[in-house]
């Protein structure tokens, strides 16, 4: 699995989505993508990465696209 | 100052002048963006005789008491905005206050926390133990100030474990296997007063068991008020947590439900301290007249974030003394002040939800 892959199975078993509604999703967005939804969401990304997301990097992952973009910080290439 | 430049600033970053013109501004542009939103504060400034459109001085601004949140629902944006209300206070049979979110409010407030709370203890997620049930967490769209508070602070953990079983007992076993699995690391442990207090240091006690997280960090808040009719004072507090749980890092922090994410951190020199988004002004109970520092009165607390609900400028029921601004020995800028006590008179009312422990 490519790590893009991944990280649309992470927001897809998270989310219980189809491939075709991440792009464009937003925190809140939808009902499941709430704070508790998020911290699921942020635990799956750390465990599958194997990374610490900082504090500030958690509040700004606030959509699928900024997601991918805090995950290049962290050295993961999608 | 644009809102994204002020919402960037340190935390407690602003001299009382630089502060002051912020205030100046932002509280101003609050009352009235709440005095064409929300009918109700309309009705209360007419009533007081509030002249429209004039920039007012922080200190003359009207504030609303907090009480009005329970018996009103106040809300500055149209009810299909509301995503999350917010519930708190209230011992059983009293009404509960009712605080409207929408996203933008709520969002700043997490933000705000997150600030504040880096600051004392740095931007890493760190293993989390809540000191509490997460049964509290259960419904998601009606919180509970202590669910809110919560899921507030749960942005800082990166594993976290609940303390305590649906029935409020202490889960030693899986406490032990959590602080063991984490240990050597600095873990942050969070918690309201009361529940640290009864259900988790005297719990301890009372089994004859001690926890070792010499590296915790803990964060308290939620008033003083139940433990102060049992004597505790905040000195013996903190030495029976550092001889139950090992922590010796322990912060308290002032703040309540109808301004979440602002709170008044505990800094190491004991005085809690207004961050650059929040302040305080203390007031005689009698006239509302400013008490200069080192005279208790009532706590008027001012923040610039409540955008969805009119609760920029609140009359707290809390009594505390201005200890000083700017100069506190722990560097941060801002007032910096202790609570006191409760308003005398005032209904009793706690600073989270009913706990009846």
């Amino acid at each position: 699995m490519t790590n893009l892959e991944r990280y649309d199975k992470l927001f897809m078993d998270a989310f219980r989505l189809a491939p075709e509604k991440l792009p464009g999703l937003k925190y809140r967005g939808i009902p499941e993508w709430d704070s508790v939804g998020h911290m699921d969401l942020m635990s799956a990304m750390e465990e599958a990465y194997g990374i610490n997301i900082s504090t500030p990097d958690l509040l700004s992952f606030s959509s699928y696209e900024a997601g991918k973009e805090i995950l290049a910080k962290y050295g993961v290439e999608l | 100052m644009e809102r994204e430049e002020w919402l960037g600033l340190g935390p407690y970053s602003l001299p009382r002048e630089q502060k002051r013109a912020l205030y100046r501004r932002e509280l101003t542009a609050l009352t009235r963006h709440h005095r064409q939103n929300c009918p109700e504060y309309r009705r209360f400034l007419e009533a007081l005789g509030c002249p429209e459109d004039t920039p007012l001085e922080p200190e003359e601004q009207p504030m609303l008491p907090v009480g009005l949140f329970k018996q009103r629902r106040l809300c500055s944006v149209p009810e299909s905005e509301v995503f999350k209300t917010l519930t708190s206070s209230g011992t059983t049979g009293q009404q509960v206050s009712q605080i409207c979110l929408d996203a933008v409010t709520s969002a700043d407030q997490q933000l705000v926390l997150s600030r504040i709370v880096a600051d004392f203890i740095g931007q890493q997620r760190l293993p989390l133990l809540v000191l509490d049930s997460k049964k509290v967490l259960q419904d998601r769209a009606m919180f509970s100030a202590r669910g809110a508070g919560i899921l507030g602070f749960s942005i800082f953990g990166s594993r976290s474990c609940y303390a305590l079983n649906d029935e409020m007992q202490l889960d030693l076993e899986a406490v032990r296997a959590f602080v063991q699995q984490h240990a050597g690391r600095p873990m942050l442990l969070f918690g309201f007063t009361y529940i640290v207090w009864k259900e988790v240091v005297c719990a301890l006690e009372e089994r004859g068991e001690a926890l070792p997280v010499p590296q915790g960090i803990l964060i308290h808040g939620g008033g003083w008020k139940k433990l102060a009719g049992q004597a505790v004072s905040p000195a013996v507090f903190k030495e029976r947590v550092a001889k139950a749980l090992g922590v010796r890092q322990v912060y308290n922090y002032y703040g309540m439900a109808e301004q979440t994410g602002c709170i008044y951190m505990e800094c190491p020199c004991g005085h809690l301290h207004a961050s650059v988004w929040s302040d305080i002004l203390i007031r005689r109970p009698q006239d509302h007249a400013l008490c200069p520092p080192g005279e208790p009165g009532v706590i008027q607390v001012l923040s610039l974030l409540p955008r969805s609900y009119p609760g920029h400028s609140l009359l707290t029921e809390d009594m505390g003394v201005l200890l000083g601004e700017d100069d506190c020995p722990c560097g941060r800028k801002g007032k910096y002040f202790a609570v006191t006590g409760r308003l005398p008179r005032a209904e009793v009312r706690g600073c989270s939800d009913t706990y009846e422990g």
